[in-house]
């Protein structure tokens, strides 16, 4: 049985925030990336889980107003921070959990893992372990659309320091000169590792970089999903119209370390504090609440049915069958799997 | 079907306009590849057969070639980008190595990607160290490629042909000593991983690729003057190794000499004499042989270049000390 979040798709560019169904969606969509990672979390922390993970617990509001500026039939690239959005492109929770605890029943049945999820079903080209190695990705899935004649477009998600890489600066060049229909998403964390922007940029903004490539770039708040959402709307209309790439830079945080063994030398404490008071969940929940569209019973009542949600991901997943030696040699080659 | 006579070069675009004329999803992209007809005119008549939605001139952007051959081949297009020279493979080994060869595995077999990478190997006259080097060994460590080295016009052809309607990312080195050979084109795809047995032989066995194939057919030609008959073996393409055929004609001479352009470490050749050794170790009378180029970058000055290069006199001189034990 699918363990979805339903996202949003096809909306029409009004405020995530001004109607009921639209509201409920974009913060079952936060809700559940960050359960989603709450329990990878402590699931790692009790040894049950192994490998390694990187959380965006503190980023939602870019991944899932990002993704509701999509349709179904639109197509992500991600990052090895990509929970969000693979959750935000319509992901199962189920198989997504299976993935991460090497079951044959995750979407790559246990070869991928967290960094690597994939998922055609939804339009999800894949996360990449490799910083900056989807951008090039995307710009070839965008050319693909343009020589078919369709009308999808490509988001294509990456943080800040994936912007210091030369695959970057090829990839949006190229993007920008053939009018690929590409959104790029900065996700602007404020570091790479443990190296801050300040220290690995001169430009102020990461948006100031589309000015070299000739295409519009746009700095968001990118805790508020209403205007992630505002920003990205825009920019897969240009792409869908056929007048190529836009630069959007989500500025956010992630709250945890980088990955699990980061110990959080490179910032403060006041730092991680002061910004988890801009939680992008509490706000986008107070705004709601403020306009009178969702009740805060409503609001809770979404929560729990995530936190069912997540709880049934677990115990499916905990019980599939691992991922199987005996298929170790298949998908190297087509033609070893006979055809899939 | 009717043969031709045809150089190397133009093997190429005719291979490439072939498969192109078959598939509308089949596009060309890299560096000059357009109207100039590529760095090496390998791509000459393409851009005005098939015009500028289908043969794509690209910035100077290795990475961005390989990203954009992923991304549209897992979308369905058939895409073949051209790397110019084979070296430049570094600049892109990310997209190489990380992505285009591990896309299908892990993702579990949800993409397929029928990615053609066209690259020009080998020393071919004076291009010194970054230009001419045999980097299709580098690629041997990375299980998901394939890898194709073809000899004559007709297996570049034929190879080409076969690279670009398989489902697997190949890589296609075409090596630029060659570019002017002559031959006979049979107009027809050859399979990947079969090996051709250029000369017949009893004595001994020699394996070897691209320009050590034809130095080692004019040394078998100096041997079989003398006396010893010498099997010559091109395996065609690194992965899939063709072992059989080179299994089948060890029980028949005994005696194994590989002959390889480039260094001997982390090599197809090394890997060759380690696998037949472990695997069939009863049929050696003498131990396996391999010469390769000393282990340097390539020079530049020509008589260097020509050190550098395993010699016809060295694989006679090998040849002669293998079938005297
Ligand atoms: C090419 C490459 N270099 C380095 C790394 C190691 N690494 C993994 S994530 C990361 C930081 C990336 O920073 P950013 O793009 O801002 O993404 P964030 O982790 O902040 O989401 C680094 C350096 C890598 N995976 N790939
Ligand atoms: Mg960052």
């Amino acid at each position: 049985m699918a363990n979805t979040i339903s996202p949003l798709f096809g909306h029409n560019g009004a405020p995530l925030s001004e109607s009921a169904d639209t509201a409920r969606a974009t913060l079952a969509g936060m809700l559940a990336v960050r359960q989603f990672e709450e329990a990878v979390d402590s699931l790692f922390a009790r040894g049950l889980m192994h490998g390694t993970m990187h959380l965006s617990i503190g980023q939602e509001a870019s991944a899932i107003g990002a993704c509701a500026a999509l349709e179904q039939t639109d197509f992500i690239t991600s990052t090895h921070r990509g929970h969000g959005h693979c959750i935000g492109k319509g992901a199962d929770l189920t198989r997504m959990m299976a993935e991460l605890l090497a079951k044959q029943t995750g979407y790559c049945r246990g070869r991928g893992g967290s960094m690597h999820i994939a998922d055609a079903s939804t339009g999800n080209l894949g996360a990449n372990g490799i910083v900056a190695g989807g951008i090039p990705i995307a710009a070839g899935a965008a050319l693909a659309q343009k020589m078919k004649g369709t009308d999808r477009v490509v988001m294509c998600f990456f943080g800040d320091g994936a912007t210091n890489e030369g695959a970057f600066h090829e990839a949006v060049n190229l993007a920008a000169i053939w009018d690929l229909p590409v959104i790029f998403v900065c996700e602007n964390n404020k570091y790479g590792m443990s190296f801050s922007t300040e220290k690995s940029m001169k430009v102020e903004h990461i948006a100031d970089r589309a000015a070299a490539y000739g295409i519009p770039g746009i700095t968001v708040e990118g805790n508020d999903a209403d205007a992630v959402y505002a920003a990205c709307n825009d920019a897969v209309l240009r792409a869908r119209a056929g007048h190529g790439p836009t630069l959007v830079e989500n500025i956010t945080y992630r709250w945890k370390g980088h990955s699990k063994s980061d110990k959080n030398l490179y910032r403060t404490k006041e730092e991680i504090e002061d910004w988890k008071h801009k939680d992008p969940i509490v706000k986008f929940e107070n705004r709601v609440i403020e306009l009178g569209v969702l009740t805060r019973e409503e609001c809770d009542a979404i929560a729990a049915d995530i936190r069912e949600k997540i709880r049934a991901s677990i115990s499916e997943a905990t019980t599939a069958p691992d991922s199987d030696p005996a298929e170790l040699l298949a998908s190297v080659y087509r033609a070893i799997e006979g055809g899939n | 079907m009717a043969e031709e006579q045809m150089n190397f070069r133009k093997s190429i675009p005719a291979a490439i306009a072939a498969e192109m004329r078959l598939n509308p999803n089949i596009i060309l992209l890299g560096e000059d590849v357009g109207a100039a007809g590529g760095v090496f005119k390998t791509s000459l008549g393409l851009f005005e057969e098939f015009g500028p939605e289908r043969v794509l001139d690209t910035p100077i952007s290795e990475q961005a070639i390989i990203g954009a051959a992923i991304g549209s081949a897992a979308q369905g297009l058939r895409p073949i980008a051209e790397l110019m020279f084979a070296d430049f493979a570094g600049v892109t080994f990310d997209q190489i190595a990380n992505q285009l060869a591990k896309y299908r595995y892990m993702s579990a077999g949800q993409y397929k990607l029928p990615v053609t990478v066209r690259l020009a190997n080998g020393v071919g006259g004076g291009f010194a160290a970054q230009h001419s080097q045999s980097a299709e060994n580098w690629f041997l460590n990375i299980p998901g490629l394939k890898i194709v080295t073809p000899s004559t016009p007709n297996d570049m052809y034929g190879l080409l042909r076969s690279a670009i309607v398989d489902d697997n990312p190949v890589l296609v080195f075409e090596h630029k000593g060659l570019f002017n050979v002559k031959g006979d084109i049979s107009n027809e795809r050859i399979p990947l991983g079969v090996a051709q047995v250029v000369t017949r032989g009893t004595d001994l066995t020699i394996v070897a690729t691209q320009l050590m194939r034809h130095r080692s057919v004019e040394a078998a030609e100096i041997l079989n003057s003398r006396g010893i008959s010498v099997e010559v073996i091109d395996p065609r393409t690194l992965v899939p190794f063709d072992d059989a055929t080179i299994r089948e004609s060890l029980s028949n001479t005994s005696r194994l000499l590989v002959v390889q352009e480039g260094p001997a470490g982390g090599s197809w050749g090394s890997d060759l004499i380690t696998r037949t050794m472990s695997d069939s170790w009863s049929l050696f009378d003498a131990p396996p042989r391999l010469i390769s180029s000393p282990s340097t970058p390539v020079p530049y000055a020509a008589n260097l270049e020509n050190a550098w290069l395993p010699s016809v006199d060295k694989i006679v001189h090998a040849a002669t000390e293998l079938t005297s034990y």
